[in-house]
């Protein structure tokens, strides 16, 4: 198990985002979060990167307690995330965007950089060489010097997850990569990203809607409602089983 | 590319050595002015365009840098004569350096303070740190006023050693132009654009905002101190009024007006708004239009001042190099 969630509660006020959540990510494999809007699946990325603090119970990463671990230093421990709505750094091209992800593998104080000393080059030679080979990985390496704001959505796409893969993480937490996409950038996507997950020896964890893109990924998944668990297992399993079903489709006796 | 920035470095310094030999005094009084507040501008940028961090407290730095110089490089004989409210502190009277340390710590002690400050005033963001980096300057301000001992209050110092020409004010722009490039050319300057974009992806990207913020925010504060102190030397003499909220409210319209985030941009900035209330000087005289004496109108030029900077505003939002440098406009002629 490289990522254990245990006994995890998340409540905000009143609420109760996430109730006694049990489940573990082994290495190596393709994990999906699934559940209807407001289960509480963004709620549980943010806890595991260290955004929110929970109310209850542990969250463990490669045999390490992350409580009150910051949300910067989650990265350097090998955990990078992507976000629902694309957050690139807009001013910046492609390669800067990808190049702010090796900033902790640039090896060079900021006195360095001022007087410019050889230890500067020779580190900013090294990340950009390896950011193209990232970004070739994902086919944009002739967008590199684009303006990231100008891209299509799907390439956009492409750069926030080359962005993530450039922190070195060992778990990949993608928050519905294949939202917003029509079918073929979808498979295009989903090709991608089981290249770089064997390329990189990554687990990933991610939260998705499209069903056939589940379906197509996940060795296994985990459905949530209102912050409860109500599945864990084979996606195909999943789309037949009375209670996911009625969590998205509604309870057929009762109605 | 390197051929290019060799020439403009030794053109700009060429121009400074022939500046200072050749010119009137009136017109290097001018070019001091705007290498002075070229100074301040290009620091000033670095926190504000670069980091995005909209503080508002140039003058308190300024002001720090202005004592600490004319207080180090005052000899001790003129200080006790000056001092007319209170005699001064032992330690007041003790400190005395020449020109280059008492520039040096002018900006050791801004850039000591600046990381003293960023503890509290990182805590908040946008609208809120605006409101705090404010306060920063109002009490350096009062500080000066009422610690008599010290600055000697309101009366200022004066009397202060001319010892700023050109030559020092047009070296440590260059200085500072380059240093500001190398800040933003690097891995660190990328990350204070990210922040400056998106904070919190810039911390899933595993870049700690706070230590970021505070570099460029005592990079910042340093060349504003340096900068304090050039303007001390070049005056000869100071008082607390001159520090004013007034100063910050000029830098930022010098780099409003030559871009937020772009250096190239603030250095034709100060040239415009430095150069611009001088060359309209005009405006506040008699003027002949037409054979009509309009008789003199003092203000005016202000008022045209004021009306260019709104016209350049609505034509030119993002200022007028946007946050692109003059490099990045050469490597866009050669695509």
């Amino acid at each position: 198990m490289i990522l254990e969630l245990k006994n995890i509660t998340m409540q905000f006020g009143g609420v109760t985002a996430i109730d006694n959540l049990n489940f573990g990510v082994k290495s190596g494999e393709i994990y999906g979060l699934i559940g209807p809007n407001g289960a509480g699946k963004t709620t549980l990325f943010n806890i595991v990167t260290g955004n929110y603090i929970q109310t209850k119970g542990t969250v463990i990463f490669n045999h390490e307690e992350l409580s009150g671990v910051k949300p910067n230093e989650i990265v350097l421990k090998g955990i990078a995330r992507t976000f629902q709505n694309i957050r690139l750094f807009k001013s910046m091209s492609v390669l800067e965007n990808v190049l702010i992800g090796f900033h902790h593998q640039a090896n060079y104080t900021y006195i360095e950089s001022i007087f410019r000393l050889p230890r500067h080059f020779s580190n900013e030679k090294k990340i950009k060489k390896e950011a193209m080979v990232i970004l070739e990985k994902f086919g944009i390496a002739d967008l590199a010097d684009t303006n990231s704001s100008s891209l299509s959505y799907g390439n956009q796409r492409k750069v926030e997850i080359a962005r993530a893969l450039a922190t070195n993480p060992r778990l990949l937490l993608l928050d519905e990569p294949a939202a917003g996409m029509n079918p073929s950038e979808t498979e295009d996507l989903s090709n991608i990203i089981k290249k770089i997950k064997t390329e990189f020896g990554l687990t990933i964890l991610l939260i998705e809607h499209d069903m056939k893109f589940v379906n197509n990924m996940c060795d296994k998944v985990l459905v949530l409602d209102y912050g409860e668990q109500i599945f864990e297992g084979k996606p195909s399993d999943a789309i037949v089983d009375e209670k996911v079903v009625a969590a998205y489709l509604g309870d057929f006796e009762h109605a | 590319m390197k051929i290019i920035k060799l020439v403009m470095l030794s053109v700009a310094i060429l121009f400074v050595i022939f500046a200072q030999n050749n010119l009137d005094p009136y017109t290097v009084s001018i070019l001091n002015n705007m290498a002075i507040f070229g100074i301040l501008a290009l620091s000033y940028n670095l926190i504000n365009g670069v980091a995005g961090q909209f503080s508002l407290e140039p003058n308190g730095f300024v002001a720090i840098g202005a004592y600490v110089t004319a207080l180090l490089i005052l000899p001790a004989s003129s200080k006790i004569d000056m001092f007319a409210l209170e005699d001064p502190a032992p330690i007041i009277l003790a400190m005395h350096t020449s020109f280059f340390p008492a520039l040096l710590m002018s900006g050791i002690v801004a850039a000591v303070l600046a990381f003293i400050l960023s503890i509290p005033v990182f805590r908040v963001r946008g609208d809120y740190l605006a409101i705090v980096t404010l306060g920063f300057g109002f009490i350096i301000r009062i500080f000066a006023m009422n610690q008599t001992k010290y600055t000697n209050g309101a009366m200022g110092l004066n009397d202060i050693p001319g010892n700023a020409n050109l030559l020092w004010t047009g070296g440590i722009i260059i200085v500072t132009f380059i240093v500001m490039l190398n800040v933003i050319y690097s891995k660190y300057g990328r990350a204070m654009k990210a922040v400056r974009d998106d904070e919190d992806a810039a911390t899933a990207m595993g870049i700690n905002t706070f230590w970021i913020k505070t570099y460029a925010f005592m990079t910042s504060a340093f060349f504003e101190g340096v900068g304090g102190g050039l303007m001390a030397s070049l005056l000869t003499t100071i008082s607390p009024d001159q520090f004013t909220f007034l100063l910050t409210f000029q830098l930022l319209i010098i780099i409003v007006l030559g871009g937020l985030g772009s250096m190239s941009g603030t250095l034709i900035g100060a040239v415009l708004v430095m150069g611009g209330t001088e060359w309209l000087r005009f405006l506040d005289q008699n003027m002949d239009i037409f054979g009509y004496n309009t008789g003199a109108h003092p203000g005016l030029r202000m008022v045209v001042f004021s009306i260019l900077l709104i016209i350049m505003m609505l034509f030119a939002r993002k200022g007028i190099f946007g946050s692109s440098e003059l490099t990045d406009i050469f490597k866009r002629g050669k695509q």
